[in-house]
């Protein structure tokens, strides 16, 4: 029998002077983690992008549920996004997008 | 449900546009204290425009000036002229004499130590022994991790390891701040502690450092500057009116 994966959907705010595309936020993280932890780290994320909603500064990405930690220290150390001063910040974590939906609205 | 304290804003006080920024921004980001580093000769006025920012952000304030002393010397003059008038005093060791004495000295709450110099962080097993018995806390800054890169961070990760280590053998509390300048800086309380964990730190203790600790020391300092505090445990309760 297949072993369950558990995974954590992070909601995610993103603070720029400019407008930030989808791929520019996926690719500060992927560079934030592979600066912290190098490429086996990285590895083990699982990360993915889920959503991105870039008119609301606001995306979703997937991580393995063990290294929550990693990915959550990884995106508090983005500094900039395509050269200009950024911030990302983690407005929320769950372990089902529904319930990251519920949590993000209250 | 925790009160989380940043105890660390530099936020530049002659723009108050800029510290309403910063104070909103932890407001929403979840902190319910903030400490707003004043120069030692700020106005009461001045004070009270921070006060005012601040209520109006729903979060509450702490005034906290920074010593840099040359000698130790120098800290007990500052001390004896500054504690009762702040209600967090930090001290920015840069020599062992300084170190040293800060450690040992009740009036001194944070050890603060250079982040960029590691040749000048003088935290060790003889620092960790005067500070816990003294109740200072060994303040760590989270800024500098953020802004640093390649080997600086590495070599910076590798100390504040090797210091919480001791910090926690020795019980010394341990303070984590922002140090922000600006509100691109500023990070949620989950995620600095979820940073600490470069640094070794567990979760559970970074939330303490985060909140329980930085507000037993700011509550204990309250106390000691409330006018009917007259020894640790002895408190005036009323006062005789007329003759």
């Amino acid at each position: 029998m297949p072993k369950l994966v558990r995974r954590r959907y992070l909601a995610l705010e993103v603070v720029s002077e400019q407008a930030v595309t989808e791929r520019a936020v996926i690719n500060a993280v992927w560079k934030a983690i592979l600066q912290l932890f190098g490429e086996y780290g990285a590895s083990q994320t699982d990360l993915s992008l889920i959503k991105a909603d870039p008119e609301r500064n606001y995306a979703v990405v997937r991580c393995s549920h063990k290294s929550l930690e990693r990915t959550r220290a990884s995106i508090a150390s983005i500094t900039e996004i395509n050269g200009k001063p950024a911030v990302v910040h983690v407005i929320g974590v769950s372990g089902t997008l529904r319930a990251l939906r519920k949590k993000v609205s209250t | 449900m925790r009160k989380f304290v940043d105890l660390h804003l530099r936020a530049p006080i002659k723009d108050l546009y800029q510290v309403e920024r910063m104070v909103r921004k932890s407001s929403e980001l979840g902190y319910r204290l903030v400490g707003i580093l004043v120069p030692p000769n700020i106005t009461r006025d001045q004070i009270n425009q921070l006060q005012h920012i601040c209520s109006d952000a729903k979060i509450d304030f702490v005034t906290r000036v920074d010593f840099s002393p040359k000698t130790a010397r120098e800290l007990l003059h500052n001390l004896r002229r500054f504690r009762r008038k702040f209600e967090v005093i930090s001290v920015t060791c840069t020599s062992k004499g300084v170190a040293r004495q800060a450690a040992k000295d009740r009036r001194v709450d944070l050890l603060h130590f250079p982040a960029t110099d590691l040749r000048k962080r003088f935290f060790d097993h003889a620092e960790a022994e005067l500070a816990s018995k003294a109740l200072s806390s060994l303040e760590i800054e989270m800024a500098p991790l953020l802004l640093l890169t390649g080997f600086s961070r590495i070599r910076l990760l590798s100390r504040l390891r090797r210091e919480v280590a001791i910090a926690e053998r020795f019980k010394v509390p341990v303070t984590i701040s922002s140090g922000a300048t600006n509100e691109y800086l500023i990070r949620g309380p989950h995620d600095y502690a979820a940073l600490t964990t470069l640094f070794d730190m567990p979760i559970s203790s970074a939330l303490c450092a985060l909140s329980e600790n930085p507000v037993a020391m700011v509550e204990r300092n309250r106390e000691k500057l409330s006018p009917n505090y007259v020894a640790p445990g002895i408190r005036v309760v009323g006062r005789k009116t007329g003759a």
